[in-house]
């Protein structure tokens, strides 16, 4: 479109220098006169009955101000909204119950917020939590998925009567006759436990009720600030025009900090409009680790059927999924699980079911990846036991299933978590297994590698699997573009950014339509003043849906610019190009005139208009795809297993991946390389312990291991670029598709590694402990 | 409990003569007392480096001192890397950051800006494996910590 290329270059960001000079405004560096600052006391027990709360002591304290329980909330108090509805399937159970801002009755899980107290610094805060005298009567905690539907299992949310939070069964074709028809049927049980999110910015709230203005600030480090904005509106009874919702610098998200409402977030606006003080509350690490959105636990009962050759006939799938002591996030993440794990693969029976379980843990709600890791590692794992057991290559019988780039768009029937059916756009699977194949020097390593490693004493092993990732899901993003009368060009958009690089891709859309340098394209994110309509950053998103409506609206500037262009140089449009800034006459390029001036005459201050003329050079556009586009891609690894102390020391890692066009490879390169990471973690460091009292035996970094330097391999990547028919950019999303597959690659190569030993593994995460007493039984019993 | 008691610190040559209760956190002092907000806080155990500053030239963890405990020493945050806080000039390791796309978020990076500080003015010419070792001490969940090693090597190259 533009005589210069802005995509496909390795742009730096627009943002690090504010970040890397410390000069960045995160939640918790807003600092206002007169602030007070929060703390919550937060149960200790994961099922208990709330007998009394006694805050007089606290109240009393030097430098308190105030003390909240739930009584003190009034109507104010009600459990939160559920954000997404269930999809229109038959038969359908759903079982809706949200968090609440402060017990009323009785805990549910460890950490749930009891009493807020506000006080003029957060250490008297902290001081007076222990001030606070709190009667509970502990009841016996539902942990165990399974027992959790036993009769005689304490119910966590009484008005249901079940801890059944939600059943669904969805079917493509006929699994039943797939199965009579199958030379091998290839069933077992796998398990998936839970991590944190770990964004390294714990969460925060900051509010400031202007009672002049009659204005509410909010500074929140949410991945959506306008549904936060929209709901505190109609939650406090203002106009949306008087709630400002600003998520600045957010560091790091990883879905967790998209839920909605946190207690927090409900509570501290209320407060400050009460005590007309601006009020701060920063979540400390322990708090993060029982009181922000995990995810993780399912546990499948799988089944595949299979042809002599090794084609797939079909898949049974029964899991239990494990939604923590609320359902806000209503069936997102099963439905990821159900949908992903079809693959890149031509299943022509398929038959999902799943039940969804409260349980006294924390909340779940998607963790970059949402559910698709499990999809991904069930269908891989089956494949990895039916090719030995069929006497096929891995790599063959994946090959052998994969769908054909002829075979798009391709519609595997069942409803996907946007509730439409699940269809993919494009892809180009096979081309991109056989590069991975040919990165990790698969068949050499086969071949030669690891048997002379082998012969040495090594326990050497690869790991290879393809994933799907449904991304870029609707409903809507929408962007505003403006030239300035500077020349210089704002971005406003409404998703929040979590170091994703939205600033510079975002500017790199724009540019690519009105070829103007980035450094003069200022981007905003995040800020509800801004721009106030939007959902938020999730799903791998951004550039897919808000970077298309960015481009419609850089688009629609142009068509301005070259109408005014037009008129001002007495040329038609088609004889004009835009060039750094200016537009010029392509024949005649002394022939030009600035972006700036062609702002100013956009705004006249006087003289008479055509009827109908909008002042400005600005363009608002929004983009909603009618589904989300599939990106793809292979992970392969080499790993070395020490047998004795069972450490797993990561050689190599290949990732092939397609997400549609890239815009740019370094910030594309970025989000693979932190997702594996991510992945890594969470297939052999981290995992939440709880005991069967619902307690968490874990909640720091001391104990919960997030990967590091040490521990993380460079990724070496390959891009293939299938693009999109769903959007004008033709992207797909990449943030989750990291961290997806490696459990899955992770799992065949530490086995293929310890091939001696003719172990299975059918649950993630490892760890060197739970690696070692596998080893162990495999060698007992044989 | 509201025990004040006087310290002075230099913080990136400027020096601070405040009174605090013993019990404030040092990175608590420099982010709310100072406002130097450019030091962050993870998780307040000393494990995700995040909050680290240069206490007399070493690297330490601002959450695990008091304030009172550098009374009288000199201290650099991350806002006193850059040569000049006027001008747009980045210090070499935070112009290298920059090029390898060392940071996302940028929530951890002023604590890896600060470790690596150090360690590259102890040892100049860094193996991968020696730079690996000395950023495990800090917790990244955004970069899977290639592109910081990548950066670290940029500084070790140019100032070579």
């Amino acid at each position: 479109m533009t005589s210069r290329r802005f995509f496909g270059e390795r742009f730096t960001r627009n943002e690090d220098a504010r970040l890397l000079r410390g000069l960045a405004l995160f939640v918790d560096d807003v600092h206002l006169d007169g602030m007070l600052h929060v703390a919550f006391l937060r149960s200790d027990y994961a099922h208990a009955r709330l007998i009394s709360v006694d805050t007089a002591a606290a109240r009393a304290r030097p430098g308190v101000v105030a003390v909240y329980t739930a009584d003190d909330l009034g109507a104010y108090w009600q459990p939160g909204p559920l954000l997404v509805a269930p999809p229109p399937i038959d038969g359908l159970v759903f079982n809706a119950a949200t968090q609440v801002p402060l017990i009323k009755d009785k805990a549910r899980h460890a950490g749930e917020p009891i009493a807020m107290v506000v006080a003029e610094s957060r250490y008297v805060a902290e001081d007076a939590l222990v001030d606070i005298v709190v009667d509970m009567d502990p009841l016996d905690a539902v942990v165990d998925l399974e027992a959790a539907l036993e009769p005689d299992a304490p119910v966590i949310h009484e008005q249901h009567g079940t801890n059944l939070a939600s059943h669904v069964v969805q079917q493509k074709g006929d699994y039943q006759r797939a199965h009579r028809e199958a030379a091998l049927i290839v069933k077992r049980r796998f398990h998936y436990d839970r991590g944190v999110a770990g964004a390294l910015e714990n969460r925060g709230v900051v509010a400031q009720w202007d009672a002049r203005c009659e204005e509410l600030t909010v500074w929140d480090t949410t991945q959506a600030p306008i549904p936060i904005r929209s709901g505190l509106a109609r939650m406090l009874g203002l106009l949306e025009s008087q709630v400002r919702v600003i998520a600045p610098f957010v560091g790091g998200g990883f879905g967790s900090k998209i839920m909605m409402f946190y207690p927090e977030e409900v509570l501290l606006p209320w407060a400050a409009m009460r005590l007309n003080r601006p009020l701060k509350w920063i979540e400390d690490r322990q708090e993060n680790f029982y009181a922000t959105t995990q995810e993780r636990l399912q546990i499948h009962d799988a089944e595949l059927a299979l042809s002599e050759d090794g084609h797939i006939l079909g898949v049974h799938d029964v899991f239990l999924h494990d939604t923590g002591a609320y359902n806000p996030y209503g069936l997102t993440i099963p439905i990821n699980s159900q949908c992903t794990l079809l693959g890149p693969y031509d299943v022509p029976n398929y038959y999902t079911e799943f039940r969804v379980i409260f349980t006294n843990k924390t909340t779940v709600t998607p963790v970059r990846g949402a559910g698709r890791q499990h999809g991904v590692f069930v269908m891989e794992r089956l494949l990895d036991f039916a090719a030995k057991e069929l006497g096929i290559d891995r790599v063959e019988i994946r090959k052998r299933n994969l769908l054909s780039s002829d075979d798009f768009p391709h519609n595997h029937v069942i409803l996907f978590q946007d509730s439409a059916p699940l269809v993919y756009d494009s892809g180009n699977y096979l081309p991109a297994l056989e590069k991975a194949v040919d990165l990790i020097g698969y068949d050499e390593f086969v071949r030669e590698e690891q048997p002379r490693l082998r012969a040495a004493g090594r326990h050497v092993g690869l790991g290879i699997v393809s994933y799907i990732e449904g991304t870029g899901i609707g409903p809507y993003e929408g962007a505003r573009v403006t030239v300035e009368p500077s020349g210089q060009v704002r971005v406003a958009t409404g998703v929040g950014t979590q170091g994703q690089g939205h600033y510079t891709v975002f500017a790199q859309v724009v540019a690519e339509v009105l070829d103007v340098d980035l450094d003069r394209i200022h981007v905003t994110t995040g800020d509800t003043r801004e721009f106030h309509w939007g959902t938020g950053t999730f799903a791998s998103r951004g550039v897919v849906v808000a970077g298309s409506a960015c481009h419609e609206a850089a688009v629609a500037v142009r068509k301005k610019i070259l109408g005014l262009a037009s008129d001002a140089l007495g040329v038609a449009e088609n004889d004009l190009e835009l060039e750094g800034g200016r537009v010029r006459v392509k024949d005649a390029p002394e022939r030009a005139v600035d972006l700036g001036e062609l702002a100013v005459r956009a705004n006249p201050l006087r003289g008479a208009v055509t009827p109908g003329t909008e002042p400005g050079l600005e363009a608002t556009a929004y983009f909603g795809p009618d589904r989300g586009s599939t990106a793809s891609g292979v992970h392969a690894m080499i790993v070395e297993v020490d047998r004795e102390t069972a450490m797993v020391e990561i050689k190599r890692y290949v990732v092939v991946h397609d997400s549609g066009r890239v815009i740019n490879p370094m910030l594309v390169e970025g989000q693979i390389q932190g997702g594996v990471a991510h992945g890594i973690g969470n297939a052999f460091y981290e995992q939440l312990v709880y005991d069967d009292t619902g307690q968490l035996l874990n909640a720091s970094f001391m104990d919960y291991l997030l990967p590091t330097a040490t521990d993380v391999p460079r990724v070496e990547m390959a891009h293939i670029e299938t693009p999109s028919p769903l959007n004008p950019l033709g992207v797909k999303g990449v943030g989750e598709a990291g961290a997806i597959p490696t459990g899955a690659a992770f799992a065949q190569a530490v086995e293929d590694a310890l091939a001696e030993d003719d172990l299975e593994i059918r649950e993630i995460p490892l760890s060197p402990n739970r690696l070692f007493e596998m080893i162990r039984d495999a060698r007992a019993t044989r | 409990m509201s025990q004040q008691i006087p310290i002075s610190v230099n913080v990136n040559g400027t020096l601070y003569e405040r009174a605090v209760e013993p019990r404030l956190l040092l990175s608590d002092f420099l982010r709310h007392e100072l406002e130097l907000t450019g030091t962050h806080v993870g998780c307040e155990h000393g494990v995700c480096g995040a909050c680290t500053v240069l206490l007399d030239g070493d690297a330490v963890r601002s959450c695990l001192l008091f304030a009172v405990q550098v009374d009288g020493h000199g201290l650099v945050t991350v806002e006193g890397l850059a040569p000049d806080a006027s001008s747009d000039r980045l210090h070499p390791l935070q112009e290298a950051f920059r090029e390898a796309h060392g940071l996302q978020c940028g929530f951890c990076t002023p604590g890896f800006l600060m470790t690596l500080v150090a360690f590259l003015e102890e040892n100049p010419h860094p193996s991968e494996r020696e730079i690996r070792e000395v950023i495990s001490g800090h917790l990244c969940r955004c970069t899977g910590y290639q592109s910081i090693v990548e950066a670290t090597k940029i500084a070790a190259r140019r100032s070579a």
